[in-house]
This record gives C-alpha cells, sequence and structure tokens, in this order.
C-alpha cells in the first residue's frame, strides 16, 4: 500500500492495521508456480470441488506484477532457483511464499545435487507445508493459517520493530550446524 | 493480379456466414439443447466442499500423521529398533534407543525409543515406516492440518507423536503387569493396567 508507512506511529494506526489485514486476507492472488505433481493439487484446491475462490483467491495470476502469494508446488532445481527468485522479486509488496509439499518446503526425498534443499535457501517463506502431494485440504488449511497471520500483521512504526526483533533473534539462534538430531 | 497477392489481399478472402440467417446453421431447437446443458446445471446439487467448516472424512486407511502406540497397559510399543529409520526413503526418522531397567520401564524388553523424531518436511507419507515396523508401534492416523510457519515446529518430537493415553492406561514407565513379562504383552494377555503400577511401581 505504501501510504501506512508514512503515518505518525499511534496514529490510527492499529485500526488501519485491521482494515488492512482484513482486506489482504480475503483479497489473495496467488502467482502460479506448479513446478511438480503438488501443481496437481494445488489445481485441484482451485477448481470446483474445493473452490479456492470461497477466500477470494480463485485467480492464479501467470503475471507476477498481479500477485501477491507464491505457492511453490513442486521440487526446485537449481537451475530453476534464480528464476523464482526473479519471480519473486517481481512481485509488488507485500508477499507471502507458501512452501507447498515436502520437496519444496525441505528437498524431501530429494536429497541430492540437483534439488534445492527448501525454498527458504531462496526465497523467505511464511508458511511450510508437508505432504507429498499435500491433498486440496492440506493446501486450504495452510492457507488459511497463512490468512490468519496476515490479517494480525504490524503496519509502520511497529512493523519496523518487529523486523529488528526478528533479525535479532535470528542473529542470537543457534546455526544450523550446531543443531542436533533432524534439524542438523 | 498475381496469385501471391490474390492470396494476401484480405477482401478477396471468403468467410464462411455463421449468423443465424446461415442456411447451414444448425436449427434453434438444436442450438437450445446445448444451452440447456448449462442453464441445467445450475440445479444440480453444489459439489463443492465447505472446507474448514465442513470436514469430509479421509479414507480410512489415508496416511497421515504418525502415532507411537501404547500397549493396554500403558507401556510404550516402540522398542527403538531403527527400522522404521532404515526403511525411510526420506531420511525423516531419527531413532535413538534406549536401555530398559526394572527401575524404569517404558517398554516390554530390552530397550525402548529414547529420542524419536519424525521430520514432517521430509516425509513423503509412504507408509514403508509402518510397514517395517515390528510391534505395530508405529502406524498412521487420519490427521493432515500440519502445516506452520517455522522449520523446526515441523520436526515432531515423541511426545508429540505418542498416543493418547486410553481409559485404563498409565503413563509409562512403569513396571510389567504383575506376574507378566514381555512375551505375554506380545501374546495378548495384557488386557489392561493394574493399581500396583501407579507412580512406577512406587506406593505413595
Amino acid at each position: 500500500m505504501g501510504i501506512e508507512e508514512k503515518l505518525p506511529s499511534g496514529f490510527l494506526l492499529t485500526s488501519v492495521e485491521k482494515l488492512a489485514g482484513y482486506m489482504r486476507k480475503n483479497s489473495l492472488w496467488p502467482a502460479t508456480f506448479g513446478l511438480a505433481c503438488c501443481a496437481i493439487e494445488m489445481m485441484a484446491a482451485g477448481a470446483g470441488r474445493y473452490d479456492l475462490a470461497r477466500f477470494g483467491m480463485e485467480v492464479f495470476r501467470a503475471s507476477p506484477r498481479q500477485a501477491d502469494l507464491m505457492i511453490v508446488a513442486g521440487r526446485v532445481s537449481n537451475k530453476m532457483a534464480p528464476v523464482l527468485r526473479q519471480i519473486y522479486d517481481q512481485m509488488a509488496e507485500p508477499k507471502w511464499v507458501i512452501a507447498m509439499g515436502a520437496c519444496a518446503s525441505s528437498g524431501g526425498m530429494f536429497n541430492n545435487y540437483a534439488i534445492v534443499q527448501g525454498v527458504d535457501h531462496v526465497v523467505p517463506v511464511d508458511i511450510y507445508l508437508p505432504g507429498c502431494p499435500p491433498r486440496p485440504e492440506m493446501l486450504m488449511d495452510a492457507i488459511l493459517k497463512l490468512h490468519e497471520q496476515i490479517g494480525n500483521e504490524k503496519l509502520g512504526i511497529n512493523r519496523e520493530m518487529i523486523v529488528r526483533e526478528v533479525e535479532a533473534a535470528a542473529l542470537a539462534a543457534l546455526p544450523t550446524h550446531q543443531m542436533k538430531g533432524l534439524l542438523a | 493480379m498475381s496469385e501471391i497477392e490474390k492470396k494476401q489481399d484480405l477482401s478477396a478472402v471468403e468467410y464462411t456466414d455463421i449468423s443465424i440467417g446461415n442456411e447451414n446453421a444448425k436449427p434453434f431447437l438444436t442450438q437450445l439443447k446445448g444451452f440447456w446443458v448449462t442453464f441445467a446445471m445450475m440445479f444440480r446439487k453444489v459439489n463443492t466442499v465447505q472446507y474448514p467448516e465442513v470436514k469430509e472424512p479421509t479414507a480410512a486407511r489415508f496416511h497421515g500423521r504418525h502415532q507411537l502406540n501404547r500397549h493396554p497397559d500403558g507401556l510404550e510399543k516402540c522398542i527403538g529398533c531403527e527400522l522404521c529409520a532404515w526403511a525411510c526413503p526420506a531420511d525423516a526418522i531419527l531413532v535413538e534407543g534406549g536401555h530398559n531397567t526394572d527401575e524404569l520401564r517404558y517398554s516390554p524388553g530390552e530397550r525402548f525409543g529414547a529420542v524419536y523424531q519424525i521430520n514432517y518436511l521430509r516425509c513423503i507419507f509412504c507408509g514403508l515406516c509402518i510397514e517395517a515396523c515390528p510391534t505395530r508401534a508405529l502406524t498412521m492416523t487420519n490427521e493432515y492440518e500440519l502445516a506452520d510457519n517455522d522449520r523446526a515446529k515441523l520436526i515432531f518430537e515423541k511426545s508429540d507423536l505418542m498416543a493418547p493415553l486410553q481409559p485404563g492406561m498409565i503413563e509409562a514407565p512403569h513396571p510389567y503387569y504383575p506376574g507378566t513379562d514381555d512375551q505375554d504383552y506380545y501374546h495378548g494377555k495384557v488386557k489392561s493396567s493394574h493399581p500396583s503400577q501407579q507412580n512406577n511401581g512406587q506406593v505413595k
């Protein structure tokens, strides 16, 4: 939007936040980013039986400029990664990413040289969705969880403070190579 | 005008008339038949499942989230053999076995699963782990709402995967049912817990 970034802090912000969150979450337009079998389930979720139109998001935009949600459906090869990043960069702010399925979330069973081990290596991911492929209900569940996240998003100075906090937490967090068990 | 120029001259192209006046057009009633199919669909029952409000049950054997089962008295079935981890094609399971003692008994027999993690980011829900499990400790539920916003949250620990306690079960660790051994558990002779098993066999 833009105007809310210039509003003075505290002024109208909570009501503007609520309104903006409500509008944003109910008009998400996903970019088509089907890469593999998960795309079939994503298409099924858009079709009549599951009907994403109920959440105001039936139009899968082929152009990233008109989309604000990227559903990465399928395995991302190393060759596809720069393309994915470019599509993400071309999308207008605010934008969100769902990593749909095991491959997009972590590389899944394709733990090899060709596949990016999770799209969060390339773009920031908001929701990870397990499953191989996840059924349409699982995708809708992920979308609804994302809606909840978007609805509670802060704006302006509050957002900046949250971003700073998240960054500080990320810097203080245990590095991946020191983690134990499956997180390693 | 040469042959090629004639082809390029658009005014010379003969268009087939598709208007109603066309003699070759289908009769009006035949056209209406086509529209009728579309029109009649409006009175059909709606196919859409209203998902978050209405949850259609999955197929009975749908592969959902895993569950670690218990014996009827509450002892864990998992013996920490790691066969599920070996069977997993995605390397999503991590098991570390531990030794049972008479003071601290989690499962019948010598060993129990001390650490049990399933990485749902990697899991492909193929069910090979369930086939590999020799004690039917690991099975799958029909639960599928697993999405989350953090990678670490999607690595399920043993406490997330353990089956809830049914009536008559006591949380492990606790000793064997009085007068039984591990064989009796596998032969299904233990049907429920015994009061002496409470508080890990200690009388309060």
